[in-house]
């Protein structure tokens, strides 16, 4: 434990860096599968293009995927950014289906009612469609945020940096016990507090989705 | 005033939803669009704020082709109600109401006091405001739908089939809300549904819609069921029609004869001596009637006349004293669903007058008849 105690300060930066590394490309993710989602939902050719792409994109194993990307992006093998694109890609690749069945789980009634007020269709989208798809998207994120952050530990095989620096460099002989525990336990706790706060903003953007008929306020 | 001239609409499958409607509706009037399903009524509708495009033909909005301004801005001006209402979850009933006048640019906090005396207005607390759309019932829903559409006060109101998603009772109580509120706004509505009874009720003008996007006939509800065009019209307005045209006819006149009546509380004694062929209303300490009692009812108890042994009264008819008495079909109504084949006649307060019988109403109808009034 007096490992721990010394290290105190370093384990808490790098916490904070691998949440930074892990939350990015989520918050990337989001803005590129919004549009994509809307197009899927759109277009019937563009869902049948990209939700099974997106489907296959989320087969390929991270470390293929972040060894394969300085090919793809033309970084050079130890870039950080190979992990943060990859992670990116599984971000969308997990958010364009979701939200592509969230738009169009929205109730044709509604639709039409928002059109028939006068709503022309991005003003429509931001103001009707988008918040409806709020749990569905939250959903999503949460699952995408989760993996993000114990894929960056892996990303650490490619020097990525983050907390599994400590996974790696406690493993080498003689094995340092509380340095991979520390590693792992901070990779647990990052990740349960990270799905904790987004189920909690999810639950404080839609006061209406917990009403239930009946029920008053 | 909407015309529609010679408007087709084919939709890309090739399916002929409306063909050569050439049809007007008139202002401040209620026009209701009826017809089988798939005859093309919500398409009609939608062609008025440009939901659907026509594919070819004009219409007119006072005297303007829609397609001159943009549909978007069309929309604005002209109220619409969905059916199941289409209210938007994420928002409180009061933003709900407040989404026109916000999208013209009123001030949030004006729009919302608005629209919390529209709540009032269709019937609805204010403090109703708060909720969500998924706390309220489905007739709750309704109101809030035919608010949203009043709030930034279009003369043009569009209804798809508004009430045809609640039960009976809630639907006649929100027929009868849309008369009154009419009465006092004065729109020019547009209504769509399939419920010929319906289309009777609400309609100043009736335009009946064959499959095919055809309209079979345009007249009012009466001339409607007095002289239906072909047998299509004549099927569609039903069987019955002779029975429903008697509610076009007031009642006012007709033969209320006096009828045997009891307290609620009396003895049993007293009510087996006031029975009149074998029965007697039973009226309550305001004088309405709460039911009737029989011979038979009355040989197997002692003490006094209890709710609980009555046996339930049929429809009643209201006479007014003013002379707005209610219709034949009212009349006559009260007296085939009477136990005693008497139809108990109210006044306006509720209260006992007499009764009626299916003769008097009858002979009311031949009179009318031989003075004119039945449209042949
Ligand atoms: N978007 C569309 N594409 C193709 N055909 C359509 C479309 N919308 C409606 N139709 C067809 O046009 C015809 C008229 O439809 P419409 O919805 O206007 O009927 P309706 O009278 O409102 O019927 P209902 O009483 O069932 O609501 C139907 O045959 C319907 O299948
Ligand atoms: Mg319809």
């Amino acid at each position: 434990m007096n490992w721990v105690a010394d290290h105190a300060d370093e384990l808490f930066t790098v916490s904070l860096e691998h949440l930074r590394l892990a939350l990015l490309p989520v918050l990337v993710g989001l803005l590129l599968s919004l549009p994509l989602g809307w197009a899927a939902n759109r277009w019937r050719i563009a869902r049948l293009v990209l939700v099974p792409v997106s489907g296959l994109l989320y087969t390929i194993p991270s470390l293929a995927l972040f060894v394969m990307m300085p090919l793809l992006i033309g970084t050079q093998i130890l870039d950080p950014l190979n992990v943060q694109v990859a992670l990116t890609v599984y971000t969308v690749a997990l958010l364009v289906r979701s939200i592509a069945d969230a738009l169009a789980a929205v109730p044709e009634p509604v639709i039409a009612a928002a059109t028939a007020m006068g709503y022309r269709a991005v003003g429509r989208f931001f103001a009707v469609e988008l918040p409806l798809a709020i749990p569905v998207m939250v959903a999503g994120l949460r699952v995408a945020a989760v993996s993000n952050i114990s894929l960056v530990a892996v990303g650490q095989i490619i020097g990525v940096g983050g907390l599994g620096y400590f996974l790696l460099h406690g493993a080498q002989s003689p094995p340092n016990y509380p340095e991979i525990i520390s590693g792992i336990v901070l990779i647990v706790v990052l990740a349960l507090l990270v799905d904790l706060l987004l189920a909690l903003a999810g639950r404080a953007l839609t006061p209406w989705a917990r009403s239930r008929p009946g029920g008053s306020r | 005033m909407i015309e529609f001239q010679a408007v087709t609409k084919r939709y890309d499958d090739g399916t002929v939803a409306v063909d050569h409607l050439d049809l007007t509706i008139e202002d401040g009037r209620v026009t209701v669009l009826v017809g089988p399903s798939g005859c093309g009524k919500t398409t009609s509708l939608r062609m008025i704020n440009r939901m659907v495009e026509a594919s070819s033909g004009t219409i007119l909005l006072d005297g303007k082709d829609i397609r001159d301004q943009p549909a978007a801005a069309l929309r604005r001006g002209i109220g619409y109600v969905i059916q199941n209402a289409g209210l938007f979850p994420h928002r409180s009933v009061l933003d709900n109401v407040a989404t026109v006048p916000i999208l013209l640019g009123t001030k949030k906090a004006a729009a919302r006091k608005r629209a919390a005396e529209l709540l009032e207005t269709v019937g609805l607390p204010a403090e109703m405001g708060k909720r969500y759309p998924g706390q309220l019932s489905g007739g709750q829903q309704q109101r809030v739908g035919v608010a949203r559409a009043l709030a930034a006060d279009p003369p043009v109101l569009l209804m798809d089939e508004p009430f045809s998603a609640v039960d009976p009772i809630v639907r006649d109580d929100l027929q009868d809300e849309l008369l009154r509120l009419q009465s006092e706004l004065g729109k020019t509505i547009v209504f769509v549904t399939h419920d010929i009874d319906e289309a009777i009720k609400l309609g100043d003008k009736v335009a009946v819609l064959r499959v095919g996007g055809q309209l079979a006939q345009y007249d009012s509800p009466s001339a409607l069921l007095a002289k239906p065009v072909d047998d299509f019209v004549a099927s569609f307005v039903g069987r019955d029609r002779g029975y429903r045209a008697l509610g076009f006819l007031s009642a006012h006149g007709i033969e209320v004869k006096p009828v045997a009546a009891v307290a609620l509380g009396a003895t049993v004694d007293e009510a087996r001596r006031a029975l009149e062929g074998g029965w007697a209303v039973v009226v309550d300490d305001t004088r309405r009637p709460v039911g009737w009692v029989s011979e038979v009812s009355l040989s197997t108890v002692e003490g006094q006349v209890r709710r609980e042994w009555l046996v339930s009264g049929g429809s009643l008819y209201v006479a007014d004293a003013e002379g707005k008495a209610g219709s034949l079909r009212t009349a006559l109504d009260a007296a085939l669903s009477s136990p005693a084949a008497l139809g108990i006649t109210v006044d306006g307060e509720g209260a006992l007058v007499g009764a009626v019988t299916a003769e008097s109403v009858l002979a009311a109808l031949a009179k009318a008849r031989q003075a004119g009034e039945v449209p042949l």
